[in-house]
């Protein structure tokens, strides 16, 4: 009987055993032990290995991490600088950072490339992304993912934020992205192009060229960002139909915030504000349709709202406060209506460039309506004209706004509400509100 | 000279009329700041009180005065003094009032609840435009030597330079709305020293962005400090030429 020396088992065996059952219980040795194996490579991949980088362990890259890495791990990255170009995530991973580690571009491309789906990056300061004028370099690039989560980021020096293309589902929060750059070298700082379903909460962006662009993204969620002092808009859509934005704050931008080429949009809740400059607003709206506007406040904007081919809009219950122009509508607008918004404090409520008015108001307060209420039912007895003869004079003679606050303009305004005849525009306030409507 | 300017100083404390000048601009300029929750709003609605009251008050004020002590600037004149120290004493006088009564009346309101550049430019420009009406009151008042003729004279240079001027203004910008008129503007504005003050005041405040492309010349020009030194050398062109043409003229005058 040879017995195999590997086998130290089998040596203990009774010699009464015969030859044939001892392979049998050699063979059913081998197969548990196999079945083992199996069951433990399965069992570790299920619980999502923990691998860490550290500078002086082996694993001292996320390149080496990312290689080592399979489907469903969680790479953990220690507070260090790691300098990366283009690093490829092409695994379904979580990235970790502990303690804010740095990703350093070196100013070259891209920082991070997302290509997989379910891929969480959370806790890191991105810098130093390269700049082009032909390729869009980004601190971090999503190309087709599916369900990824930025979350906690710090990116500064970038010349894109965050770079999301064809993305399916996925979260954008909490995270800081700072620009430093010249107007003509700075990229977005959340970018999303051809995406939808992503919600972007409680992001903080300035000095980038857009704050947040929309385009072909939709059913997306804005919330509760801060998006200040960039050079162009704070926010920029352009054919993204079907997306909210809601408790956002878009302050000092270049232009403010342009909405164009798009239906089905809700903005609610926003604060526009202190958008000053020769061809600023609040809130620029081309060509939009069907989208509700309420509950914002705009205020010290040069224009409030701008309107441009819009129709089926409805503006409800907004705050209007100490903006130069309230609301600037375009004649080709129809089919808008203002209902229950407060006028407060602003240089003009109303101008537009034609004398035809398609659009609807009513029950808006005015601070400037001189009417009376002789039936006490809260709505003044005579129609508000908001369209002032003075803002008309400018719009035929631009040069006019030399003499805006002279006593000749206010008595030319007031001879023209006493006696409505010169610059007739059909647009009125037919139950203008004697109280400050509450929300 | 002191000797004169302190005696018209003495004789004007003692008027009403100056005292209820100052009530009326701290009355105006407290309420107006009060009903305004926005600083920067009332100092806007300010302005016009700045662009009519001041200048009213200051030019019918100055000749009613004037002729008021015409026996006493006689009887001056019958002293060894010179002609142009008895003008420039009243003047000085009248002008070192006014100026006090628009300082409490506004300027203690706008310092208190404004204090920025706005108010400080606000207060510079008022100042101007008060010695510039004075000025241009002296000239009402020497040119005749009935009082009604005086007053007639100075109320019709107020509403030109309030009213009119900017009406002529506003027919040439549409009569020649084809051509490029922000430099001539420039220019035409420098002709009504009303219109000076108003758009010294208006480009620092924020309404300055609402003019758009006509608007930021005017910004580009009175905005730099080149601009803002010119449209105060200007100012002071109209506080020192009416006075003395007025001079010139009372020198020769047989009164």
């Amino acid at each position: 009987m040879k017995v195999n020396k590997k086998h130290v088992g089998i040596q203990l065996l009774p010699r009464s055993l015969s030859v044939k059952s001892l392979h049998l219980i050699k063979l059913s040795y081998t197969v548990s032990l196999s079945v083992i194996v199996v069951c433990f490579c399965f069992a570790t991949s299920l619980a999502a290995r923990e691998i860490t980088v550290k500078p002086g362990t082996k694993i001292n890259t996320l390149h080496k991490a990312l290689q080592l890495a399979q489907n469903g791990d969680v790479i953990k990255v220690t507070a260090s600088t790691y300098y990366v170009e283009d690093l490829l995530v092409d695994k379904s991973v979580s990235l970790i950072g502990i303690d804010n580690p740095v990703l350093d571009g070196q100013n070259k491309s891209n920082v991070l490339i997302i290509t997989a789906p379910k891929v969480t990056i959370q806790g890191f300061v991105i810098r130093n992304s390269g700049f082009s004028n032909i390729k869009d370099k980004a601190g971090i690039r999503v190309e087709k993912g599916d369900t990824v989560n930025i979350i906690n980021n710090r990116l500064e020096n970038t010349c894109f934020g965050i770079y999301l293309a064809k993305v399916t589902r996925g979260t954008i929060s909490g995270n800081i992205i700072r620009g430093i750059n010249t107007a003509i070298q700075s990229g977005n700082g959340i970018h999303l192009w051809y995406s939808h379903h992503i919600n972007i909460l409680n992001n903080n962006i300035s000095g980038q060229r857009d704050g947040i662009y929309f385009e072909f993204a939709t059913y997306c969620t804005i919330s509760r960002n801060l998006s200040e002092n960039n050079h162009r808009y704070g926010l920029h859509f352009m054919f993204s139909n079907n997306d909210t934005y809601t408790f956002n704050t878009f302050r000092k931008n270049g232009s403010g915030v342009a909405v164009m080429y798009t239906k089905h949009i809700t903005m609610t809740n926003n604060t526009f504000e202190q958008n000053w400059g020769s061809s600023s607003y609040g809130l620029l709206l081309k060509d939009i349709s069907k989208s509700v506007i309420s509950n914002n406040t705009f205020s010290k904007n040069t224009s409030g709202i701008y309107m441009e081919g819009t129709n089926n809009v409805k503006a409800e219950h907004n705050n209007f406060l100490n903006n130069g122009l309230a609301v600037r509508m375009l004649a080709n607008c129809e089919k808008d209506t203002f209902l229950l918004n407060n006028f407060m404090g602003n240089t003009f409520d109303f101008t537009t460039n034609g004398s035809e008015n398609l659009n609807y108001l009513k029950g808006n307060y005015w601070d400037k309506y001189s009417g009376y209420d002789l039936n006490r039912d809260k709505k003044g007895d005579l129609p508000y004209r908001p369209v002032c003869l003075y803002s008309q004079i400018i719009e035929k003679l631009p040069s006019a706004v030399f003499l805006l606050r002279s006593f000749m303009a206010e008595l030319l305004d007031k001879a023209e509400k006493a006696l409505p005849s010169m610059a007739y525009v059909n647009l009125y306030d037919n139950e203008p509100s004697m109280h400050i409507i509450q929300p | 000279m002191n000797k004169i300017i302190k005696y018209v100083l003495h004789d004007i404390f003692r008027n009403r009329i100056l005292l209820a000048y100052v009530v009326l601009l701290s009355l105006s300029s407290f309420g107006l700041f009060m009903m305004n929750e926005d600083v920067s709003k009332g100092l806007s609605s300010l302005l016009t009180v700045l662009l009519i009251v001041v200048p009213l008050v200051s030019i019918l004020f100055t000749t009613i005065y004037f002729f008021n002590s015409y026996e006493f600037i006689e009887l001056l004149v019958a002293q060894p003094l010179k002609r142009s120290n008895i003008l420039l004493g009243v003047y000085a006088g009248v002008g070192i009032s006014l100026l006090a009564a628009f300082w409490i009346g506004i300027g203690l309101p706008v310092i208190i609840f404004d204090g920025t550049i706005v108010g400080w430019y606000f207060l510079l420009s008022g100042s101007l435009l008060t010695m510039v009406f004075v000025s241009l009151a002296f000239l009402a008042s020497v040119l005749t030597r009935d009082k009604t003729q005086g007053i007639g004279i100075a109320m019709l240079l107020w509403f030109y330079f309030t009213l009119v001027f900017d009406g002529i203004l506003l027919m040439v910008m549409f009569a020649f709305s084809d051509y490029p008129l922000e430099k001539l503007t420039i220019f035409l504005s420098c002709l009504n020293p009303v219109d000076l003050a108003r758009i010294m005041v208006l480009l620092k405040m924020d309404i300055s962005a609402l003019m758009g492309y006509t608007g930021a010349v005017f910004n580009q020009f009175f905005g730099s400090s080149f601009g803002i030194i010119f449209a105060m050398s200007v100012m002071l062109v109209w506080v020192a030429f009416p006075i003395s043409i007025a001079l010139r003229i009372f020198k020769r005058k047989n009164l």
